[in-house]
């Protein structure tokens, strides 16, 4: 059974990273873990989940789906946002305020930012962000976290290198702010137009992070404990020149991971497009799509710990 | 005969120091044109601390804190004078509320606040320079990139 919270769960929302302490993040992980050793059928039976994602997603969207059945318990969703009352000019708050009178727990996932807190404040029930625009992902920052914690024993004191497009990927802001807090030190390795923002920045300044910036991941290889690659997307750049320039510094090639460290492992946010070379998806480097997968137990835990069905 | 620029007021509040070609911001934040008795704006006077100034006097309405503390965020050096009976009774600085409520627009286009209705909060990460955090969309703002709702 999962371990004694330190704190509670109970009818909590899950919106930003910035909301949770490290014994939080450690406590959802402990249970996270419980749940990918053994199965919990039935847990939440007879409780509704409401997914409404008002843009696309695969995985995020998927994993909370299953993580839900799997409990035991049932899923309503919105199957097209093009076809939803928001389509229609009804503002979120009422949508949520009709959405939560379905359900017993609401994920959701929305353009704007901010979205998820304000539907937080309204419904009564517990609201899961699944994505605010470039705000925060939380869940997948667990998972992340859950995957590192996985392949290293640990979480303090790591050597991650945060690589690709580290502007506009939300995932890496969040990531980069929780690891923070476990003391790693951080490597961020971007062409110098998608290096972290500035408001990130001020955040992690804030905890006395430990950070580095470069242009190329060549020289770090052998100090690596994680490769965190995200994805370079080409309307990124006004020039598509500077996009030819910089597109393959970050592909990792076999070549590439020749001085790493027996420990060392990549993770990626998936969907990778170029940025991984389907040779490393045979070395025991790769580790995304085991990551992938353990977004499926990161949301049973939160589910049933927000459903106050572990403790 | 002396010539008076702005004449002195009986009773209410004269808001002094306020960087040039605010005042009018400040008429609008504390929604002086619905006041129905005498408001005063003065603008372009000699400043030895700001090299030029405005000045808001009302009649008959003595501003309290939440009021003042507004004006923090638009005019940070404004004082506030407190008159009765044409003395000065109280005089203090304008200091910025640790939670800013329904007073400044996100400056963040994509922020859930300019699509929905909703009433901004933002919190004080610092006075000076100000410098506040969007309590929906998580973006830090300094005083040039607010706005008045």
């Amino acid at each position: 059974m999962p371990q004694k919270a330190t704190v509670g769960f109970k009818n909590r929302d899950i919106i930003s990273i910035h909301d949770f302490s490290k014994d939080e993040i450690q406590h959802i992980l402990k249970v996270a873990k419980v749940y990918k050793d053994r199965p919990h059928p039935g847990l939440l039976k007879g409780t509704i989940l409401a997914s409404l994602f008002f843009e696309p997603s695969t995985r995020t969207r998927f994993s909370f789906e299953s993580a839900m059945e799997r409990l035991g318990g049932s899923v309503i969703s919105l199957a097209d946002a093009k076809s939803s009352s928001s389509s229609k000019g009804e503002s979120l708050s009422d949508s949520i305020r009709i959405v939560e009178k379905y359900c017993d727990v609401i994920v959701m996932r929305h353009p704007l930012e901010g979205a998820a807190r304000l539907a937080a404040e309204i419904s009564k029930n517990p609201v899961i962000n699944g994505g605010d625009g470039a705000n925060q992902h939380p869940t997948q920052t667990f998972l992340d976290l859950f995957s590192i914690q996985e392949t290293q024993k640990k979480l303090s004191g790591l050597h991650v290198a945060l690589v690709g497009d580290l502007k506009y990927g939300r995932t890496t802001h969040s990531l980069a702010y929780a690891l923070a807090l476990f003391g790693a030190k951080l490597y961020f390795v971007a062409p110098q137009s998608l290096q972290m923002p500035d408001h990130i920045m001020r955040n992690l300044k804030k905890i006395k992070a430990k950070y580095s910036f470069h242009t190329h991941p060549d020289q770090l290889m052998s100090k690596l404990d994680i490769f965190y690659a995200t994805r370079i997307q080409r309307e990124r750049f006004p020039d598509p020149l500077e996009y030819e320039k910089v597109e393959g510094i970050y592909v990792i090639t076999n070549k590439l991971l020749k001085k790493v460290k027996k420990n060392f492992r990549i993770l990626h946010p998936l969907p990778r497009v170029n940025e991984i070379n389907y040779e490393v998806d045979d070395t025991p480097y790769a580790y995304y799509f085991e990551q992938a997968n353990n977004g499926l137990y990161v949301r049973q835990a939160l589910l049933a710990l927000i459903m106050g069905k572990a403790s | 005969m002396r010539a008076f620029r702005v004449y002195a007021i009986k009773q209410g509040t004269v808001i002094d120091h306020i960087p040039e070609g605010k005042g009018v911001e400040i008429i609008e934040l504390l929604s002086l044109r619905k006041w129905k008795k005498v408001v005063t704006l003065g603008m372009g006077f000699t400043s030895r601390k700001l090299g030029a100034k405005d000045i808001v006097k009302i009649e008959e309405k003595e501003l309290n804190q939440d009021e003042a503390n507004k004006i923090a965020l638009i005019a940070p050096t404004a004082t506030i004078n407190i008159i009765r009976n044409f003395k000065l009774v109280r005089k203090t600085q304008v200091k910025v509320p640790r939670v800013i409520e329904g007073i400044v627009k996100c400056a963040n286009p994509a922020c859930i606040t300019n699509h929905d209705h909703v009433r901004t909060r933002f919190y004080l990460e610092k006075a000076k320079p100000l410098l506040v955090l969007c309590h929906y969309c998580e973006r830090y703002f300094d005083e040039s990139a607010l706005t008045l709702l």
